[in-house]
């Protein structure tokens, strides 16, 4: 191998992050996005665990991919990302405890998130752990970065906070100026989400559909 | 109006393709057609034409809404110094309101129609006329005192979101104004609900100055009802006197601006269904269903304040009436085919019951049962032509 990193392996990692974006282009995964969005320390705990959990089970179903046998992959697959959500929730627990309480069963349901068996489906079964380790990379960053940007706009305009710390000034609120109680919805992920879809497709003229 | 003519005339050739101001030809058409009736007809397939287009439709709802805003009017300013204790002459209550909900028609249309030009240039469209009935439909579905730059956020959020990404006038699958107020519903509820927003006791640009007196409270009837702690309730204005049915029939009780009066809305209502632009199967079959689902709750409902609230009362009072003649019969978002509107209107009156006695968190539940049917409509007339169909083949095939 002449370089670490191929021209094909890059675009595995950079694929997932635009054009072929697990949430913004295949619209998997929505209902996480949905669910930890409305503020954006769980968002970025949720992308930072997808991101390991689907780059490591990629990795490992993609060394085991020449001696599963094919009529019960689905659920050694299972297992595989089950082991690994434990192993993701249990470290939450004992090291972010407050962001695990926040995140309740969503960190238990990355087991259903479709963008893993996507992946494991798609891509593991039929490639080398390295490349499936990068398109996990790929995948995991790409559902992280939308979680992020939607999280931001939910929670300045929702709470008026970053991070929890407050951001817009006292003086605003004296004003008159309100929080948007909408935000902290759920709907109005979806509406948000569609939002970058709709800049993303006007930016890609292939992704429109005709 | 020969010399209006003329200077549309000369500007005409500046808009036109070559022009100095081709890029707003949309702004310019959106002009002349509104000033005067188009003198083009289609050249290709078959059409039918109606003397009537549908500017003119959306005027006759605009005119027919006017009793109930000017009404609205009035009633803003007597809840106003009826708060403050203070006596008023007619012009000074009417002028009182007039200054209090202007500013809101103004924003309203404003943002609405700003978006709708801006749109119309991107995309190089005719500019359509869909707003003009919704921006005076806003400042009349909310309270007089929401804040001005909410009513402006919401309403670029439902002109954007609810109409344009649907592909303009005649797309959308939601009422654009009652977009408006659920976004604010959800969005801002303080400013929304409760029992300080619908009364405005401030002065408006310097009139009307006074305190509030102490026997003061400002829960709409319908808010009082939700609110009983005891299974029957006396509703009361704000200042403890008693309402009855008429009280809510003439309208002079708190409440969002346009909804008070249902014998103001009964006018429009009127005119509309003469001319022929609402559909009375729609706005009769509301009715039928909130006064028949009413009534089942006073009969055997639960044992609780909303459930007994008399079945007449729940037509006249809160946003039913409004709801039922301005909202449900919308063209473009209730169902089309003529079983079909008996069906949609039907489940909209004993919906909006449902909501308003079932869930105590709402007072209203006008507002949500509208826009539930709306995405139902296109369901409701899928089946109606269904079943057309069925019976037809079946007779057919009999023969």
């Amino acid at each position: 191998m002449s370089k670490l990193i191929s021209d094909k392996t890059k675009q595995v990692f950079l694929g997932p992050l635009s054009k072929n974006n697990p949430i913004t282009v295949q619209v998997l995964g929505i209902c996480s996005a949905l669910a930890v969005t409305a503020k954006l320390m769980p968002a970025l705990v949720m992308g930072i665990s997808v991101t390991i959990i689907v780059a490591f089970s990629n990795v490992i179903i993609s060394l085991l991919r020449n001696t599963i046998p094919n009529r019960i992959r689905i659920i050694v697959q299972l297992v595989v990302v089950a082991a690994l959500v434990t192993i993701v929730s249990e470290i939450l627990k004992a090291f972010a405890y407050d962001v695990s309480v926040q995140l309740s069963v969503y960190i238990g349901l990355i087991i259903t998130n479709c963008i893993l068996m996507g992946r494991l489906e798609a891509f593991a079964m039929g490639n080398k752990p390295w490349e499936s380790f990068i398109d996990g990379l790929g995948n995991g960053f790409g559902y992280a970065w939308i979680l992020v940007v939607v999280a931001f706009f939910r929670e300045l305009l929702g709470s008026g906070s970053i991070l929890g710390f407050k951001i817009i000034p006292k003086s605003f609120y004296d004003a008159g100026y309100s929080n948007n109680g909408l935000m902290i919805l759920p709907p109005m992920a979806l509406i948000l989400v569609a939002c970058i879809i709709w800049v993303h497709r006007s930016r890609n003229k292939e992704l429109q559909e005709k | 109006m020969n010399a209006l003519r003329n200077i549309v005339d000369k500007l005409k050739p500046h808009f036109e393709e070559g022009g100095k101001f081709e890029k707003l030809h949309s702004v310019f058409d959106g002009f002349e057609t509104f000033l005067f009736v188009p003198n083009t007809t289609s050249k290709s397939g078959s059409h039918i034409h109606d003397a009537v287009d549908s500017k003119r439709t959306m005027i006759i709802v605009v005119l027919a809404l006017v009793p109930a805003l000017l009404f609205g009017m009035f009633n803003v300013g007597y809840q106003h110094y009826l708060a403050i204790g203070q006596q008023a002459g007619f012009w000074e209550t009417f002028f009182y309101g007039l200054l209090a909900v202007l500013p809101t028609i103004i924003v309203s249309y404003v943002v609405g129609l700003g978006i709708e030009f801006v749109i119309a240039q991107i995309k190089g469209h005719e500019i359509q006329e869909g707003f003009l009935v919704s921006g005076i439909l806003i400042p009349m579905i909310v309270p007089v005192d929401t804040p001005l730059w909410m009513v402006a956020v919401a309403t670029a959020f439902a002109v954007i979101f609810a109409k344009e990404v649907f592909g303009g006038t005649g797309m959308n699958i939601f009422n654009v104004a009652l977009v408006t107020r659920a976004f604010l519903f959800f969005a801002y509820p303080t400013f929304m609900s409760g029992d300080k927003v619908w009364v405005r006791t401030g002065t408006t640009f310097g009139l009307g100055n006074g305190s509030v007196v102490d026997a003061f409270a400002g829960a709409t009837p319908l808010g009082q009802v939700a609110t009983a702690t005891t299974p029957h309730v006396q509703i009361t204005g704000i200042l403890g006197q008693h309402f009855g049915f008429m009280d809510g029939f003439l309208g002079l009780i708190p409440g969002s601006v346009g909804e008070t009066s249902a014998l103001a809305i009964l006018i429009g209502a009127a005119i509309i269904l003469i001319t022929g632009v609402a559909s009375w199967k729609t706005m009769f079959s509301v009715f039928a269903g909130g006064a028949i689902l009413a009534l089942v709750f006073n009969l055997w409902g639960p044992d609780t304040a909303s459930a007994h609230f008399p079945w007449y009362d729940h037509l006249v009072y809160g946003g039913f009436a409004f709801g039922a003649v301005f909202m449900a019969t919308d063209p473009v978002t209730s169902a089309r085919t003529e079983t079909g509107k008996y069906i949609y209107g039907f489940l909209i009156g004993a919906m909006a019951i449902i909501i308003r006695v079932l869930n105590p968190g709402y007072p209203e539940g006008m507002m949500l049962a509208i826009l539930l049917m709306n995405i139902f409509a296109p369901l409701i007339d899928y089946y109606v032509v269904d079943a057309n169909i069925k019976r037809r083949m079946k007779r057919a095939i009999k023969k």
